[in-house]
């Protein structure tokens, strides 16, 4: 297990490196460049040169992309094209801020959502099962950012209960980022319930098919003892996944809901840096994003492998 | 609402009237809803202003030469004075400049310096941080201010108290051409971008680009009555529902760029008034004069015609703001050709310039992008269905955002773009209607017009100037590349708790001006 | 032929009206998409039953138009995606070794970037024409439901049945359509039933960053999206393409539930 694990990292490095060669390629790709996004109007031939000189845009892409990866390779994050700062100092705040958010949403989220997973698959048919889920399909189908615009209407504009605004700084209480994270956080809850569940569900459902559970209904077990002790550990693997695909989105797919509460978490920030073609920036976000995804997806592999006998020694 | 309301003439007096405060009829601008007679309130000191401004992102510095979207604009005239300000009835009056005169040909200017204005850091102003602030737009720089700065050819200290200005040739707006907003006064050898010194009303306290900033006031502010609120505080809100959500929740105090579609519905909410301000700012359909069926004066007059600017100004603005005659110049300034008629929606007239060119129908294609404007794509649209009755088929091809100036501006046969207002009618020619200009955005060339422009910058009689502007904007009307269907109004939305707040022809929040002025009650 | 059950009556009309309005839409709306019959956000009355949006056009008549682009769009990008997406992830299932880790490599590589903004970068170095937009949308998906062909045909492969055709010595044709596809069905239909209409969402999505459907076309996650604002002040505008795309989607899904009522079995990912 300790070998799958260290080769699955050595691969996560490697998959590392090749979203940044992607990331500067796709770049390069864009029309405009950083010089040009800074000045927009006011560019003028004269005026994009010396800012391009400045920015030592002048540099051929491939010792731009080279200098970048060895300070990446030490830890250097270089600074930002566009503000001449460094970019660990603009990131690592957004970071938090967006690790957070996720975090808060998956500790509500998750128990609820395999917990309404668990039930609505132990009334199978009856009218809560049927309610739930098509609440959940409604609300997968619902974009993220009505849903948060709903939310504010509601909560928000016509009772005021919690802002609208999900500004938070540093130095601020436990209660008042609650009172101002509540919101998207809700949002976001909404969208990765209905998918939770529904996979639990379906997990729990497949496995209470099976002959074992069967037997154990027969030995006269009752129903909340064979659902908790024989269906959901085998129902596992698929809600682990399941769960860190949407921990990985929580992560790394919020910029729509980041937008409609103005948190300043990273996906504004690569959408932002993108559109200033802001490279360092572009780069740092995604290996933020790609270390996130490498890790949840590992996690999910190895708990699949762990948990299914049949997969742990293949051919 | 009658027509009159959502198409009003006002004369530049009406403007004033409204917002001086000494009365206000239906047809004027200025602030929507309750109370007008605030302004003459005395300002009460106190509370922590709150900003929910939208135009910045991660990457905004407060390096004066970077300047470019509302946000760092706001702060840095949080933090930073400026050598002229435009008032709120669009004249240059002094700020860190206290008076100037020129020589007879205005190709040489002295300014004198306020004196005993005093930095964040204690020092105090002198000749020397003017000249360096003003250098650092001028020769090898990435300024975005480089193209206007270029006319200067000397900054040079004429006495302790004096700076001397010499143009490569005679220009009698120069106060005005200072009053940009990249021209702010740090002190001499100020490189610490990230932490700007100033003259400000407010100093520095934290600041995250694209995110927020707070700055607290300045006790030795120099301007009378100004810098009231003990603490502003600034966060970005770049999307329009968020923003507006902030302000009607009372997150903040005020926003910018109150959303066309949807002010009249905001309109409603007793807690908030609107502001509205008629300003240069308008909007353009740029057809490159060197490029495919644009290089035949009659193709152009087609596209003129064939455009309902009601219908435009109705639907994309909401009538919030007025028609355009094809011409930058806005109804606001006082070189503005109230004699040419107002062109109208003729299909008729459309269809007999197509027939002059030689074509029966037309299909163009348009570049839009909401990089334009916001709502660009959505007035596209609506001229592709009214330019249909004059038989041109308008195909819209939808640009990104991103690199729209660079790629698509300029360089696409058909494309839209914007101009904020500037404080003059010489340098709204100037930029983007002289051949010479970088800017010249369709590519028009005229040495007539050249030749008039050029001989209008140095006179000094009024009378003459006003004459000879009229000629040039009938010739750009008549004759250039630019369609523009209508100018749109300043927008912003305020909390009723927000005392002295004035509509201004600049730009947005009293000209990025709002945090020096406003105070709060209640 | 099993008795059709009630939720699968839903579904079954829920889709065939969507059915309709994609294929006669243009003829059933009374207005047409671009045109612009009145005040903007104008509340609803006899003659726009379900008021003006934004611009001032027919809310009724562009859902009704609206219909061909947003359900043809994410129909073709769906289609597309999993007919890359499966065989690719059961190649990589059944072969393994080098061909495995390439593959796997490569849509890791790509599912590590946010799919906003690998979308953002595509369409704005080749520009968003309609075939771009469900070439990239489809070429995004294609990455996930390649892990779970993948996945699900790996589970197939190890079972008794597989290996017992494998040392019968079938050929790589028949594992595939005689014994991994027909197993690994349910999950991918399911996923289908979801992918299509999250595609409407990525839609959307897009043209909140303006790069999605370019007007004056309609479709109905882009609708959403230009008209959200109208919901701050208590206005149906933005309600109506929510809740059609909400429909079609709970529709599909009764129907896939149905389909799959009897064999249940998982897998499936975020979006």
């Amino acid at each position: 297990m300790a070998l799958l694990i260290l080769k699955r990292l050595a691969l996560g490095v490697f998959t590392l490196w090749l979203v940044s060669v992607l990331v500067f390629g796709g770049t390069q790709l864009l029309p405009g460049d950083v010089a040009s996004a800074i000045l927009g109007q006011n560019a003028t031939p004269a005026s994009l040169a010396a800012l391009r000189q400045h920015l030592g845009l002048d540099q051929p892409a491939l010792a731009r992309y080279l200098s970048w990866l060895a300070g990446f390779s030490h830890g250097d994050l270089g600074m930002s094209l566009a503000t001449r700062q460094p970019v660990a100092d603009l990131l690592w705040p957004r970071f938090w801020n967006t690790m957070a958010l996720a975090a808060y949403t998956a500790v509500v989220g998750v128990p609820l959502a395999i917990g309404l997973g668990i039930l609505t698959a132990v009334r199978r048919g009856g009218m809560f099962d049927r309610a739930v889920n098509v609440a959940a399909l409604a609300m997968v189908a619902l974009p993220e950012y009505f849903l948060g615009l709903l939310l504010i209407l509601i909560v928000s504009v016509q009772y005021g209960w919690l802002p609208s605004l999900a500004d938070t700084y540093p130095g601020m209480g436990l209660g008042a980022w609650l009172q101002a994270t509540t919101l998207p956080m809700l949002t976001l809850l909404l969208v990765t319930v209905a998918q939770i569940m529904r996979m639990t569900r379906t997990a729990v459902l497949s496995v209470m098919d099976q002959a074992y559970v069967e037997t154990a209904y027969l030995k006269g077990l009752k129903t909340g003892r064979v659902v908790l002790r024989h269906a959901v550990p085998n129902a596992a693997a698929p809600i682990v996944n399941v769960v860190a695909f949407n921990i990985a989105y929580l992560i790394t797919g919020v910029v729509l809901v980041e937008a409609v509460f103005n948190y300043n978490g990273l996906g504004r920030f690569m959408v932002d840096a993108v559109s200033k073609r802001d490279l360092p920036m572009v780069q740092a976000a995604a290996m933020v994003f790609g270390a996130a995804y490498v890790i949840l997806n590992m996690t999910a592999d190895v708990a699949a492998i762990a948990l299914n006998p049949r997969l742990r020694y293949p051919r | 609402m009658t027509n009159d309301i959502r198409f009003p003439t006002v004369s530049r007096r009406g403007l004033l009237a409204a917002a001086a405060g000494l009365g206000a009829s239906a047809l004027t601008p200025g602030l929507i809803g309750r109370a007008f007679a605030q302004a003459v309130d005395k300002p009460k000191r106190g509370g922590v202003l709150k900003l929910g401004i939208g135009g910045g992102s991660t990457t905004d510095i407060l390096d004066p030469r970077m300047l470019t979207d509302w946000v760092p604009v706001n702060q840095a005239f949080m933090l930073m004075n400026g050598l002229v300000e435009i008032d709120q009835n669009n004249k240059a009056i002094p700020e860190l400049f206290e008076s100037w005169e020129a020589f007879p040909g205005a190709a040489e200017w002295v300014f004198n310096v306020r004196q005993g204005v005093v930095f964040h850091n204690g020092k105090t102003l002198t000749v020397e941080d003017v000249i360096y602030s003003i250098n650092l737009h001028r020769g090898k720089t990435t300024s975005a201010a480089r193209a206007i700065a270029e006319q200067i050819t000397d900054v040079e200290k004429a006495s302790d108290k004096q700076v001397r200005i010499k143009l490569k040739s005679g220009n009698a707006d120069l106060p005005y051409i200072l009053s940009d907003y990249h021209f702010l006064v740090v002190p001499d050898g100020f490189t610490d971008w990230v932490r700007p010194i100033g003259t400000g009303a407010f100093k520095f306290e934290s600041y995250e680009p694209g995110v927020r900033s707070r700055f607290v006031r300045n006790e030795n502010y120099w301007k009378p009555n100004c810098g009231n609120v003990d603490a502003v505080e600034v966060i970005v809100i770049n999307d329009i529902a968020a923003r507006t959500n902030a302000l009607m929740s009372g997150q903040v105090h005020a926003i910018n760029r109150v959303d066309f579609k949807t002010v009249d519905l905001l309109k409603r909410n007793r807690n908030l008034q609107v502001v509205q301000s008629a300003g240069g700012q308008h909007f353009t359909f740029l057809m490159d004069c060197t490029q495919g069926p644009f290089t035949d004066n009659n193709v152009r007059l087609a596209i003129k015609y064939a455009i309902d600017r009601k219908q435009m100004l109705q639907t994309a603005l909401q009538g919030y703001g007025r028609l355009g005659n094809d011409h930058p110049i806005p109804q606001s300034n006082p070189f503005y050709n109230d004699t040419l008629p107002q062109r109208a929606f003729d299909p008729e007239k459309a269809k007999f310039y197509l027939k002059k060119a030689g074509l029966d129908s037309l299909k163009v294609e348009l570049s839009a992008s909401d990089a334009a404007f916001a709502g660009a794509v959505d007035a596209a649209a609506i001229f592709r269905t009214t330019a249909a009755k004059s038989g041109i088929d308008v195909v819209i091809k939808r640009e990104a955002s991103d690199g729209y100036w660079d790629n698509v501006w300029m360089k696409a046969p058909f494309s839209m773009g914007y101009w904020g207002g500037r404080p003059t009618a010489d340098q709204m020619l100037s930029i983007a209607y002289a051949s010479d200009s970088a800017q010249n955005d369709t590519h028009w060339k005229n040495e007539q017009f050249d030749k008039i422009l050029r001989e209008a910058r140095a006179i000094l009689d009024p009378a003459k100037r006003k004459e000879m502007y009229a000629t040039l904007q009938q010739m750009i009307s008549d004759e250039g590349g630019a369609m523009i269907p209508m100018f749109g109004d300043y927008l912003d939305a305020v909390s009723v708790k927000l005392k002295g707040v004035t509509p201004h022809p600049m730009f947005n929040l009293m000209g990025a001006r709002m945090a020096e002025r406003v105070w709060l009650e209640g | 032929m099993k008795r059709i059950p009630l939720a699968a009556w839903i579904g079954l009309f829920i889709i065939a009206l969507n059915l309709i309005a994609f294929l006669f839409g243009p003829w059933l709306a009374r207005f047409g998409e671009e045109e612009l019959v009145g005040a903007p956000f104008d509340v609803p009355s006899p003659e726009h039953w379900l008021g003006l949006d934004q611009n001032g056009r027919d809310m009724l008549s562009r859902l009704l138009v609206g219909a061909r682009m947003s359900i043809g769009v994410s129909l073709a990008a769906s289609l597309l995606s999993f007919s890359i997406g499966i065989p690719l992830g059961f190649i990589a299932a059944i072969f393994g070794g080098w061909i495995d880790t390439v593959l796997s490599r490569i849509v890791d590589t790509v599912m590590c970037v946010p799919v906003l903004i690998s979308a953002l970068v595509v369409l704005q170095a080749l520009g968003s024409s309609l075939p771009v937009l469900i070439i990239t949308i489809a070429l995004l998906d294609a990455t996930r439901v390649f892990r779970l062909a993948r996945v699900v045909a790996q589970g197939i492969n190890v079972m008794e049945y597989a290996e017992t055709a494998r040392l019968r010595g079938e050929g790589l044709g028949w594992m595939i359509f005689r014994e991994i596809l027909p197993n690994a069905l349910p999950p991918l239909i399911a996923e289908f039933g979801l992918r299509f209409c999250f595609t409407f969402l990525f839609v959307a999505g897009l043209s909140f960053l303006g790069l999605g459907i370019q007007p004056p076309y309609a479709d109905w996650g882009g609708m959403v999206k230009d008209n959200q604002q109208g919901i701050l002040y208590g206005l149906y505008a933005p309600l109506y393409p929510a809740a059609a795309i909400a429909l079609l989607t709970i529709g599909v899904n009764l129907v896939v539930d149905w389909l799959l009522a009897d064999r249940t079995t998982v897998q499936g990912e975020g979006r």
